[in-house]
């Protein structure tokens, strides 16, 4: 079952197009990954799903609800946790999340909920300090709560690690998939970190200038530009590197003692690999596999890397400071 | 109309400027100047007809703190969208009429609060007030902030950031209050500040305040009333207007 469907919607700015007829099918329990550089049209995406901008044509549907015409139901199906911060500084953890209740409309075992959601996220003993107190990574981890007070179909994750020492980027995660195995629920994400993508989504969605350039689970999308490759370490590595075209691999190279193959799908190439030496009474030392990151795939279907574009826009950015200081 | 939210939102704002400490004290240290200095040091030398210039004063001292402290309500918006707040509120399934009401009931009772302590304050210093006026006044002082609390809704609806609320203080609130005949009696003012007083919504309050707690204004205590009335009905629906097309 699909718990989002979008069919061509587009979003424009200044005529440019943020987000280019773009038709994805979610499905229930998943989580999903829409992964680009900025700009790429990721968060405007995400607000025209969460009904806070109307899309200029196209349709979509989430929670079997229509974005245009259900925008309150549709409201009330979802969490969002937006890139910047939303929590009221002044308030402590406690009000705000009594606030949010208020205005879902959650009435039934408040006090419990509220319990529920902070241990969750880890903060049960800061519930009655002000948000002003709090770390980054704290008050990230009471909007998550607060995304889930109401008992969301769908929670809507924009960069929810942005500007996170890694340590707190980790435990983040682990919330994340312990909602999902704890809630039934589904979980659309953004994120320019690819590693973290990839570790944690089922399903991503590679888009870029507005286009949904790529979509698969992430094993798929990496194998899917091939190159994964093979290092054998052999006292006898040319012989074998000879052999290689018996089972079907045409790219290897020899080196140190060491060949090098290309293949797709690596892990399931070397019993094959391990089989030819065997046959072929070659000593095998060891053998490794290095599959393609993310990174990689990005750069093969958009012809650039996210981090390139990342220097590019820290560099106008430089430029222009430049400018102003003459 | 969400009750519930309503509610919490009223409650927010009762939280916050209490919580503030400074801004209890802040917006009370102004008008207490203006009556401890002025009220009292110009007592002896001004002369208004029936009355001292300490009672003069009191009435437009308190539509002075009810202004301040109400329009300063409505800037939050400007505050709350800075801090990312003003978004939570807006992707709720809840009405933006809802969000407004919660807002301008809270500020109108925080701007009430302000209103009766510096009622007292004003007491303490030796100004004299009709005590059976107290239940109107408090009527009043409803009436004048929620439309104030609207005003600067309406106005922080349209700004971007905080550099504007200077320009609001300096070019709206400060000018509306010297016009408004709070600090001298309009009938022996030059004509042409009269006329101007008499576009500025805060002399009607001011002239309301005064029939109130003095008991003797210069306009006729339907006008003030009608015109406070007007007032709140196009500020509430200038807010409302405005804070609706805010694109989240």
């Amino acid at each position: 079952m699909h718990i989002i469907q979008t069919k061509d919607i587009t979003k424009e700015y200044n005529g440019l197009k943020a987000v280019d007829n773009v038709t994805i099918s979610i499905n229930k329990g998943e989580i999903f990954g829409l992964l680009g550089p900025n700009g790429a049209g990721k968060t405007t995406l995400i607000s025209m799903l969460v009904t806070m901008r109307k899309p200029a044509s196209g349709s979509a549907h989430v929670n079997g609800f229509d974005i245009a015409k259900d925008s309150g139901k549709v409201r009330k199906s979802i969490g969002i946790v937006f890139q910047d911060p939303s929590l009221d500084e002044e308030l402590t953890a406690y009000e705000n999340l009594e606030l949010h209740a208020a205005m879902y409309g959650v009435k039934e075992n408040l006090g419990n909920r509220i319990h529920e959601v902070l241990s969750l996220v880890g903060l049960e003993d800061r519930k009655n300090n002000q948000v002003k107190t709090f770390s980054g990574g704290m008050r990230r981890r009471l909007e998550i709560a607060r995304g889930l007070l109401h008992y969301p179909k769908v929670l809507f994750l924009d960069e929810p690690t942005i500007g996170l020492d890694p340590q707190t980027r980790a435990a983040i995660w682990d919330y994340i998939k312990k909602l999902r195995a704890t809630h039934d629920m589904t979980i659309v994400l953004t994120t320019h970190y690819m590693e973290e993508a990839d570790s944690v989504c089922d399903r991503i969605a590679i888009i870029d200038q507005g286009k949904i350039i790529k979509l698969g689970k992430p094993d798929e999308l990496k194998d899917s530009i091939g190159g994964d490759t093979i290092t054998v370490t052999s006292s006898e590595a040319k012989k074998l590197a000879d052999a290689a075209g018996k089972i079907g691999i045409k790219k290897c190279s020899v080196h140190d003692g060491k060949v090098t193959f290309c293949v797709e799908s690596g892990e399931k190439k070397i019993p094959a690999i391990i089989g030819l030496a065997k046959e072929m009474k070659i000593p095998v030392a060891s053998a490794s596999l290095s599959k393609p990151t993310l990174d990689d795939v990005f750069l093969h279907y958009t012809g650039k890397t996210i981090r390139e574009e990342e220097a590019t826009a820290k560099d106008s950015m430089r430029i222009r400071r430049r400018a102003w200081r003459r | 109309m969400n009750t519930d939210a309503i509610i919490a939102l009223w409650k927010r704002e009762v939280i916050r400027f209490f919580r503030a400490k400074s801004r209890v004290i802040g917006t009370l240290g102004f008008p207490f100047f203006f009556l401890a200095v002025l009220g009292t040091g110009l007592n002896s030398v001004m002369t208004i007809p029936g009355t001292n210039y300490l009672d003069f004063m009191t009435p437009g001292i308190l539509s002075m703190v009810i202004m301040f402290g109400s329009v300063f309500s409505g800037v939050i918006v400007i505050m709350d969208r800075q801090f990312g707040f003003l978004k939570e509120t807006l992707v709720a399934p809840v009405s933006r009429i809802s969000i407004i009401a919660g807002k301008s009931l809270g500020g109108a009772t925080t701007a009430v609060f302000q209103g009766l302590l510096m009622l007292i304050i004003a007491v303490l210093l030796g100004a004299h007030i009709d005590l059976e006026a107290v239940p109107a006044v408090i009527g009043l002082m409803l009436l004048v902030s929620v439309s104030f609390v609207s005003l600067g809704t309406a106005i922080a609806s349209v700004m971007e950031d905080m550099h504007g609320f200077q320009l609001i203080m300096n070019f709206l609130v400060m000018p509306m209050f010297f016009l408004s005949g709070a600090l001298f009696p309009l009938d022996s003012a030059p004509d042409a500040i009269r006329y101007i007083s008499y576009i500025d919504p805060l002399t009607y309050a001011v002239e309301a305040f005064r029939f109130f707690l003095a008991g003797s204004a210069h306009m006729p205590i339907e006008i003030s009333l009608g015109v406070l009335v007007l007032f709140l009905a196009a500020t509430t629906y200038a807010a409302s207007y405005l804070f609706s097309r805010i694109e989240s």
